[in-house]
C-alpha cells in the first residue's frame, strides 16, 4: 500500500483551491463568492499544516493561527459590506454592484 | 502521514463538498456543504499532528464564521437569489479553461519541486502549550498586531451597520 506523502496533501490543496477559484469566477451571488474565497484560504491553511508536519516545524501552524484570525476579521467586515449593499441596492448580484457611490 | 485509505476518503468528501458548495443553487446548502468541508479538513489537521489548529478550525471556522454566514443569508433572505445559470455559457468555458490552466501550473510546480529535501528530524511538538509559547515568544509582535486588526475590524463593522440602519430609517 502506498504511503501518504506531503505530495498527496499538496494535490488535495490544489484541487480545493481551484474549485474555490472556479466558484469566484462562476457565481454571481456575492455571499457564495465570499464562501469560495474562504475555501481558497482553507486550502492554503491545509498546505501550511501539511508542510509543518513534513518539515517538523511548528511555525507553519502558528501561521495558520494568524490566517484564521485575519479570515475572521475579513468575514465580519465583508458580510457587513454585503448587508449594507443589499439594503441600498436590494440585490447582491455582483454584476449589479458597479457603482463606487450608491 | 496517515492511512492512505482514510486520506482518500477524507479527500473525496472534502472535494465533493467543495464542488457541491460551488454548484448548489440554494445559498444555505452551500454554507452547510462548506461546513462539511471544514470539518473534514479539521480531521486532516488531526492526522497531521495539529490538534490545536483542528480545534480552532472547528470552533472558529465551522462554528463562528459559518454561523455568521448563515445568519446573513437568512437575514437577507438571499438563499435563492442568483444561481449558477446566471453566468453565460462563454463565461463557463473560460472559467473552466482557467481552472485547468491553474491546476496544470500547480502540477508542474508539484512535479518539479522536491519537498523531500527537508532533513528535519527535530520532532514536532504541536501541543497547545508549545504553540502558545511560540506565539508569545517569536511571534509576539504579529500577535499584538492581530489584536489591533480585530479591533479595527470590529469598529469598522459597527460603523458600517450603524450607517445602514440610519439610512433605512430615513427611507
Amino acid at each position: 500500500m502506498p504511503e501518504v506523502t506531503v505530495e498527496w496533501y499538496v494535490a488535495l490543496s490544489v484541487l480545493l483551491f481551484s474549485i474555490g477559484a472556479l466558484g469566484v469566477l462562476l457565481r454571481r451571488n456575492a455571499i457564495i463568492v465570499f464562501m469560495s474565497i474562504e475555501l481558497m484560504l482553507n486550502a492554503a491553511n491545509l498546505l501550511f499544516v501539511a508542510f509543518a508536519n513534513h518539515l517538523q516545524d511548528v511555525d507553519g501552524q502558528v501561521l495558520v493561527f494568524f490566517v484564521i484570525t485575519v479570515a475572521a476579521a475579513e468575514v465580519a467586515v465583508g458580510l457587513a459590506l454585503i448587508v449594507t449593499i443589499f439594503r441600498t441596492k436590494h440585490s447582491i448580484n455582483i454584476d449589479e454592484i458597479n457603482l463606487m457611490k450608491g | 502521514m496517515g492511512n492512505p485509505i482514510l486520506f482518500l476518503i477524507l479527500a473525496a468528501v472534502a472535494v465533493i463538498a467543495a464542488v457541491m458548495m460551488v454548484r448548489s443553487r440554494n445559498a444555505i446548502y452551500s454554507a452547510l456543504f462548506l461546513v462539511l468541508n471544514f470539518v473534514t479538513i479539521a480531521v486532516l489537521y488531526l492526522i497531521l499532528n495539529a490538534p490545536f489548529i483542528a480545534m480552532v478550525q472547528i470552533t472558529v471556522y465551522a462554528g463562528a464564521i459559518m454561523v455568521l454566514f448563515l445568519f446573513v443569508i437568512m437575514l437577507l433572505g438571499a438563499e435563492k437569489l442568483q444561481g449558477f445559470e446566471e453566468s453565460s455559457k462563454g463565461q463557463l468555458w473560460i472559467a473552466a479553461f482557467l481552472a485547468v490552466v491553474l491546476i496544470a501550473t500547480f502540477a508542474v510546480a508539484l512535479i518539479q519541486g522536491d519537498p523531500s529535501s527537508s532533513g528535519a528530524v527535530a520532532g514536532l511538538d504541536s501541543s497547545p502549550s508549545n504553540l502558545g509559547l511560540h506565539l508569545f515568544k517569536a511571534y509576539v509582535f504579529p500577535f499584538e498586531l492581530t489584536g489591533v486588526l480585530l479591533l479595527a475590524a470590529m469598529i469598522g463593522v459597527v460603523v458600517l451597520s450603524r450607517n445602514s440602519a440610519k439610512r433605512g430609517k430615513d427611507a
